[in-house]
């Protein structure tokens, strides 16, 4: 136990943990909001995850052919890349999202109400996109090459405030709240509303179910495709078991904000982040990737409906 | 499907008497025990001798399913977690071995108690939670154990822990690399002795417990069964027969490191009740036996098995969520009926 480096970066740690937290909250979103209309832990999101930050890093070498060894690029050509890798990872993880939805659980939920036929068949397309990708890349790692030139734009008591975790935290707020006013705000958002409040109810009063559901999976798998693009932007390196890695923590942010309800998300993942990476500078590093679990096992014994409360209104009787 | 093996198999047993069982279940135990026979006919594996094969994958993994199964298939407990037991066991043999010097068989006890300790622990904590919870609590509880396994010095961290002795000769038994098929016969005793526990317990009250609480929880606390006291029953008996395992693979391989105690162990487990038919000893038993042999068999297989029992997860709950030999017909009568909440 060290906790003279907690209090000496204890700023920078909290600004990485935010942006780390928010990276999280991108994620999370593919599990909380699923939950919220289907009562199922989508295991599979973890990969999408794990295949949007792949596309992120593919658009960037194959179709504009930079390399490790490339110069960081600089005005109008920095912004339509990233901007096209954004939208390609967010692309290709949100039609995953939506197909996973399709293939895996669509005719189980026709046919049974049983939870568990549905979440190990979520299990097996997840061990499925994963070991396709590890046999693809032979379990090599992928890097990323360095577009964006990760100078410091201030030091806020003596933390570096960089220049690729302010966008990530810039741009998720903005993904966030666009998402708050979809669900708050529109025709179709509060088709979801209603279905995560009572799933039978709102078929009888004529809503589309599938169109719902389709919807919630996309809009958790556009969360997590950008999410990865952030990923990489950060910490520019991506592996076929990424998605273990990080979506079991952003599932672990979701049940701590309240499992079911997005502004807990949001909450339960910024926690998330700065929790550990301050575990990690008093522990270790190595000790980081079960933080998540023993706070996952802690709330879940404490207060099992996280801080805020389970689902989008309210939890089931 | 017209021919059920399932009931065949059922009613052979029950229009059976006496006599006529002693004569089938000897059978099964002298065809078991003879399979080390089959080495050097068409069943025999390119890369490891068929015997070791028996033993590892086949045999412990055997014994394993019959474990889970007894916690995902009779319960209805998802348990992502179970290489944590397996994991308590061997890791027991590897430190009892280092530090005194007991033998396999006297270890054995040990490492069951330890496991099922364990599997005290993380049960009376989580299995007051919902069922998709206790999934994921399951398999962080398998990555704490493995990490912590990890970055502790004193167990090896990452090298593991070498040189565990093999068991002593027993009963003018040998137990070394020569001599694979006395290691198999090991497993199977263990494997039938499992087998005898399951089945008694299934007819019994803890049986009728398991199915009731499967079936509906709710109900079956209503009617008076104390589910929290089953469960972890179902969770400890699990954990007893993975900590088992351990022991005896860490026997065999003489060696044993964290990364052989990964989430993939718990999935393949997994894959092997959800193959055969959960909740049924023997479609248990034929789902470990079969989907531990293939990838042994067909050497490109073992690649990519981890897919292909992904795979078998999604094609079996989306085209037979009873396995390939469901449980009898007799204990499904409340799930014609399940549909509504």
């Amino acid at each position: 136990m060290d906790f003279s480096i907690l209090t000496d970066q204890f700023a920078s740690l909290t600004f990485d943990g935010i942006a780390l937290g928010f990276i999280y909250v991108l994620i999370a979103l593919g599990y909380t909001m699923v939950y919220g209309v289907l009562r199922l832990i989508n295991f599979a999101n973890s990969e999408v995850f794990m295949l949007g930050s792949f596309t992120t890093i593919l658009v960037a070498t194959k179709l504009f052919h930079h390399t490790i060894e490339s110069d960081p690029l600089t005005g109008f050509k920095l912004v339509y890349t990233m901007l096209a890798m954004l939208i390609g990872s967010m692309i290709v993880s949100g039609v995953v999202s939506v197909l996973i939805e399709i293939v895996a659980y669509r005719r189980l939920r026709a046919r049974t109400s049983n939870r568990l036929t549905s979440l190990i068949s979520a299990i097996g397309v997840s061990i499925v996109l994963s070991e396709a990708v590890r046999m693809a890349t032979s379990s090599a790692p992928m890097g990323s090459p360095r577009l964006l030139d990760k100078i410091t734009l201030v030091t806020i008591w003596g933390a570096d405030i960089r220049v690729d975790t302010l966008l990530v935290i810039v741009f998720a707020i903005i993904l966030l709240i666009t998402l708050d006013l979809f669900v708050n705000k529109t025709r179709l958002g509060k088709g979801i509303r209603a279905v995560s409040m009572d799933y039978d109810t709102s078929r009888l009063m004529g809503i589309n179910l599938n169109k719902i559901i389709s919807t919630t999976f996309l809009i958790g798998g556009l969360g997590t495709g950008a999410a990865a693009f952030f990923y990489i932007t950060v910490y520019e390196m991506t592996r076929f078991s990424i998605g273990f890695e990080l979506g079991l923590a952003a599932f672990t942010a979701a049940v701590l904000g309240g499992i079911g309800n997005i502004r807990g998300a949001f909450a339960g993942g910024i926690a998330l982040g700065l929790i550990e990476m301050y575990a990690s500078a008093v522990l270790g590093t190595q000790w980081r990737s079960i933080t998540a679990f023993v706070i996952l096992i802690l709330v879940l014994l404490f207060k099992p409906n996280g801080i805020f409360g389970e689902s989008l209104q309210q939890a089931r009787v | 499907m017209s021919f059920n093996l399932r009931d065949w198999g059922a009613n052979l047993w029950a229009n059976a008497n006496k006599w006529q069982r002693y004569v089938i279940a000897g059978f099964i135990v002298v065809g078991a025990f003879s399979l080390p026979l089959l080495e050097g006919t068409f069943f025999n594996t390119p890369s490891t001798p068929f015997v070791s094969v028996l033993f590892y994958p086949i045999g412990v993994y055997v014994l394993m399913a019959l474990g889970l199964n007894v916690v995902v298939g009779k319960s209805g407990l998802l348990d992502l977690g179970y290489v944590a037991f397996y994991a308590v066991g061997a890791y027991t043999a590897g430190i009892l071995s280092m530090h005194t010097k007991l033998n396999t068989w006297e270890i054995l006890p040990i490492g069951i108690a330890l496991a099922m300790l364990s599997g005290l622990v993380l049960g009376a904590a989580v299995l007051r939670l919902r069922g998709d919870y206790l999934a994921i609590v399951t398999l962080g509880f398998g990555e704490i154990i493995r990490i912590t396994a990890l970055n502790t010095k004193s167990v090896g961290g990452a090298n593991g822990i070498t040189n565990i002795p093999n068991p002593p000769t027993t009963l003018g038994f040998k137990f070394d690399l020569d001599h694979p098929r006395n290691y198999y016969w090991a497993v199977l005793i263990l494997i039938m002795i499992t087998i005898l526990i399951v089945r008694a317990l299934s007819i019994r009250r803890p049986g009728r417990a398991w199915e009731a609480i499967r079936q509906d929880e709710d109900v079956a606390e209503l009617m008076g069964v104390n589910t929290y006291k089953y469960k972890l029953w179902a969770f400890i008996f699990g954990a007893s027969v993975g900590g088992a395992g351990g022991v005896l693979f860490a026997s065999k391989a003489m060696f044993i490191a964290p990364n052989i105690f990964t989430y993939n162990i718990s999935i393949l487990i997994l894959a092997f009740v959800v193959f055969g038919g959960m909740g049924n000893i023997w479609g248990v038993v034929f789902g470990a036996v079969v989907l531990s042999y293939i990838p042994e068999k067909i050497r490109f297989i073992s690649n990519a098995r981890m897919l292909l029992f992904g795979l078998v997860l999604i094609i079996m709950m989306n085209l037979r969520p009873d396995g390939l030999l469901p449980r009898k017909k007799r204990e499904k009568i409340g799930v014609a009926g399940g549909k509504s909440k």
